[in-house]
């Protein structure tokens, strides 16, 4: 005799299945404790064991009068915010023409505008220090040992963010009646009408969660600003990176939980404002 | 489980489905089913028939196993399988999207539920066989079900519950992801396969015709509740209730006031025609309806001699041409309208009056209804 | 879908900037890196210079990278992504299942919780995990604190995976949720109602159902170890490296650049050829929409 079922309890309500619940709250408690644990490290007062001393707000006073710190989170965020808006415009372009056009060796383009996701970002950044320091080589601008062309990181995110962007705009396109466009234009509108009042209205919502995805991506980057920033350009992520290497700092926890909090409520708030479409209509 | 509940009524040996006081409570406070107690027979061909959201579907989903019942008994072939999960029970079901899986060939679909019970294999395709044959699928056995129309996919979604030899077969919606023409087709096929492999069919349907048409005895619902379990017949002339009359077929209802109570019969006052006397045995609050089929009316150009006869003189709003037969809407004198279905006599008389016409509509008075609830 | 001829203005202005910008930022990158991968360093006056390349030097570079060292290094990689990948997938399926099933106001929330993580910097996640897997770090503390370990978590290869499975799991669950979601829920109940114990159902129809998902987590989370240096570099030991880091090396301190990119490339291919399994899988998958 199998096992019977509980009252009103379907036999697909996985959802209420013990052990299901059980291995979700363990994944929870494995992937939140390192990040909690940081954060709460950030407001212990410093000592060599790395116990726990006490309260204080000493970690982020010195981050913030740790000049290189403080600029290479501003360099991260100046980074993040034009390279979304390059991303977003580009990709939003990109997704709309795939959409919109059928033309020769389209197969071959979508598969070109796939290649910055797929490719290891490790290759993405050698091959971005190799473009920068030889054409910096080309136009004599830097002759150093390990020459870079400075100001030159803020590009090298983007790449890999637009086909992301377009990617999430044209899933949201996919679900456009194209009947709403001919209506438009029946009933008098222009092509640039059509678009600004029925198509950018229709794809505000993968536009919002497109320019999300790329900030924080831009944001998340390490990899590739790692080979392609230079010493004036340097940021969060490589400086913390670089202190890690030179042992624990408590300001890098006080610094990280600032970039955490950043990330987390633009991430919130995009969720937000995506909201009301899922809702709704 | 709570045996001393089952020995209340020992179901009566052609019981094949007994529900008991079943009720349905989904989280968040919604009573799909409410306290509902009827039983189906062996070989009947029941339809559970009801607007969308009454819940049929619920208690089909509760026979089958799909979902379970907050409160209240299910029992097949005798036995409370309230809570017996759906690989358990001795029912199968077509789905109203008949969930013909995408990645088995025809003959693999059919045979899986033969298959996961360890049939053994030489009996396995016998039986898909004979139920391929059944369905008239066997050209296509080896089809992948993304080459079939909708008509074929649902007969493999027959056939792979058929071979189960299941004690009742449940169809969800059967014909609803069918065009026209196929419905017809499809509503003829399966009276004739509850015919032929002898076992009780239950239906969901929102549609009254093919509830009608097909289904041996039938259960209104509306609200989580039954309203009304009767034959096709009975409940298309005899409707308990204004739900259930005007839910199947069209019905014309005529509220009227209570003026005086008989031993077995009332006296309404009905606007436009004046005091009516009706039979009834059933309890009578103040107002009742009076409820007459469109093709029951009758149409004549001068006043009908039968004194027998309920009459009315009435003003013709609009005429629609169905061939054989004319939709006639006609006004009473207080406005409301009345549907007359009319024979057309002649090729070119049609139902013989047009728009504005004042003529007399009568009825006899038993072939109107009185409805209480 | 329009033919680009009815409205060639409009088509060039869409296709203009992301073709640039792909081509400028993208496609002649790799171009260098390409061409260098062919290159060696020039010998002026007698020494090996710093920055100066002979082009077109042949193939040294590639068999070089056939050197048995390099060979293992690249077997570890493979494998180690290979065992990730299947943690994965072993801890994120019941993750996706679970939120696919859950009451409908909550699913979003607890897709939420599992992804929120993933927004996160990926130094910062490795550096946070570096606190807690330490000898003197949190879970060592706990175990001390009931009479055992400490237990050696990082440093090692267990540190490596996971690494890279608490940095890449949010990659496995996000597909396998939008394919179990999508999944007609009524082909598991079909297969229950017609005598389908939940293991059978399970195997024979969920699984096969959600194998585009589990192809596409598979290849998002594959893909990303293979190039891996920093989990490596950060929770692994000297003798954990793996080819990111060979070639985060020779773009460094051993400044090999031509080496470097050869490598690169290498691993590059080895993308493709994963990519290339999947395409030839998904064309397999006749039936199954993917």
């Amino acid at each position: 005799m199998a096992a019977l079922l509980k009252p009103g309890q379907g036999p697909l309500d996985y959802g209420k299945r013990r052990w299901l619940r059980a291995v979700f709250v363990a994944v929870l408690v494995m992937l939140y404790t390192p990040i909690l644990v940081l954060i709460a490290y950030s407001f212990n007062i410093q000592n060599r064991g790395g116990i726990w001393k006490g309260f204080t707000l000493e970690n982020y006073a010195k981050a913030w009068h740790n000049s290189d710190l403080m600029s290479a989170l501003l360099n991260s965020l100046s980074i993040a915010f034009i390279s979304t808006i390059f991303a977003t415009v580009i990709g939003a372009m990109v997704a709309v023409l795939l959409w919109r056009f059928r033309f020769p060796g389209k197969a071959a383009y979508e598969g070109a505008m796939a290649l910055p996701i797929v490719i290891p970002e490790i290759c993405m950044g050698v091959a971005m220090l190799l473009f920068y320091a030889r054409t910096g080589m080309m136009t004599g601008m830097t002759h150093l040992p390990w020459p870079l062309n400075l100001g030159t990181p803020s590009p090298s995110p983007t790449s890999p963010c637009f086909p992301f962007v377009a990617v999430v705009v044209r899933s949201r396109l996919v679900g456009f009646n194209r009947q709403l466009e001919e209506a438009s234009k029946d009933l008098g509108a222009s092509e640039w009408q059509t678009f600004t009042r029925i198509l950018i209205p229709y794809m505000m919502p993968g536009l919002v969660a497109g320019a999300l995805l790329a900030f924080t991506l831009s944001l998340d980057d390490f990899v590739i600003t790692f080979f392609t920033s230079g010493p004036e350009t340097v940021t969060f992520p490589v400086k913390i990176y670089s202190m890690v290497k030179t042992g624990v700092k408590y300001e890098v926890n006080a610094a990280s939980t600032i970039l955490i909090v950043i990330t987390i409520v633009a991430t919130v708030i995009a969720m937000k404002l995506q909201a009301p479409d899922k809702a709704g209509h | 489980m709570s045996s001393a509940n089952m020995s209340d009524a020992p179901p009566s040996p052609d019981t094949i489905v007994s529900i008991r006081n079943v009720s349905k409570r989904f989280p968040g406070g919604v009573t799909a089913v409410d306290d509902i107690s009827f039983d189906i027979a062996q070989n009947e061909f029941f339809a559970l028939l009801g607007p969308s959201g009454c819940g049929k579907t619920t208690l089909l989903r509760m026979i089958s196993g799909l979902e379970t019942p907050t409160s209240g008994q299910i029992l097949i072939d005798g036995q409370d399988m309230s809570l017996t999960p759906p690989n358990k029970r001795p029912t199968n079901m077509v789905f109203q999207s008949y969930a013909v899986f995408p990645h088995m060939t025809v003959a693999d679909n059919v045979a899986y539920g033969l298959r996961v019970t360890g049939v053994a294999e030489d009996e396995t395709k016998r039986r898909v066989g004979e139920a391929l044959e059944m369905v008239k699928l066997s050209h296509l056995a080896q089809r992948k079900p993304d080459q079939m129309s909708g008509g074929q996919r649902q007969r493999v979604a027959l056939a792979r519950a058929l071979v189960k030899r299941p004690k009742v077969l449940l169809l969800d919606e059967p014909l609803s992801a069918l065009d026209a023409k196929l419905r017809d087709d499809m509503r003829m096929e399966l009276t004739r396969l509850q015919e032929t492999v002898g076992i009780t069919f239950i239906i969901v349907t929102h549609d009254q015709d093919e509830a009608l048409s097909m289904a041996t005895r039938i259960a209104v619902m509306d609200k989580g509740a039954v309203q009304q379990i009767a034959t096709p017949a009975e409940l298309y002339e005899h409707p308990k209730s204004r739900f259930v009359a005007d839910f199947i077929g069209k019905v014309n209802l005529i509220e009227g006031r209570v003026v005086s109570k008989k031993p077995n019969a009332v006296v309404l006052d009905v606007p436009s025609i004046g005091k009516m006397e009706m039979a009834t045995k059933d309890l009578v609050g103040e107002t009742a309806a009076i409820a007459v089929r469109p093709e029951k009316l009758k149409i004549t150009k001068s006043e009908p001699k039968d004194a027998k006869l309920v009459k009315v003189k009435v003003a013709i709003r609009d005429v629609a041409y169905y061939g054989d037969t004319s939709d006639v809407v006609a006004s009473l004198p207080d406005g409301q309208d009345l549907y007359v279905t009319v024979q057309n006599e002649s090729r070119e008389g049609g139902s013989g009056v047009e728009r504005g016409d004042k003529v007399w509509m009568s009825w006899e008075p038993k072939d109107s209804l009185l409805l209480t609830e | 879908m329009e033919d680009w001829k009815t409205n060639r203005n409009v088509f060039w202005t869409l296709a203009t900037p992301g073709t640039l910008w792909l081509i400028a930022f993208f496609l002649v990158p790799l171009a260098f890196l390409f061409v260098l991968s062919f290159s060696s360093k020039a010998m002026i006056d007698g020494q090996i210079s710093i920055n100066q390349y002979d082009y077109f030097s042949g193939l040294t570079n590639y068999l070089r990278s056939f050197n048995p060292d390099i060979v293992s290094i690249f077997i570890r990689t493979l494998w180690w992504s290979a065992l990730a990948t299947l943690a994965c997938l072993i801890i994120a399926y019941p993750i996706a299942f679970g939120i696919c099933f859950a009451p409908d106001r909550w699913r979003p929330l607890l897709l939420m919780l599992i992804v929120l993580p993933f927004w996160i910097n990926l130094l910062i996640r490795t550096y946070a995990l570096m606190a807690v897997l330490r000898d003197n770090g949190l879970v060592n503390s706990a175990l001390g604190a009931v009479g055992l370990g400490p237990l050696p978590l990082m440093n090692n290869t267990f540190g490596v995976i996971f690494g890279l499975v608490y940095v890449y799991m949010p990659f496995m669950v996000l597909p396998l949720y939008a394919t179990i979601e999508r999944l007609d829920k009524s082909f598991l109940e079909a297969s229950l109602d017609l005598g389908g114990t939940q293991f059978q159902t399970f195997r024979n129809i969920t699984l096969p159902l959600t194998m585009p998902g589990i192809v596409t987590g598979v290849v998002l989370v594959f893909i990303p170890c293979l190039g891996t240096f920093l989990t490596s570099e950060l929770l692994g030991g000297t003798s954990s490296w793996m080819i990111g880091n060979v070639i985060q090396s020779q773009f460094g301190p051993a400044n090999d650049w031509p080496f470097g990119s050869a490598l690169s490339l290498l691993l590059m291919y080895a993308t493709f050829a994963v990519l290339a399994v999947r395409a030839f899988l998904s064309r397999n998958s006749k039936g199954v929409d993917v």
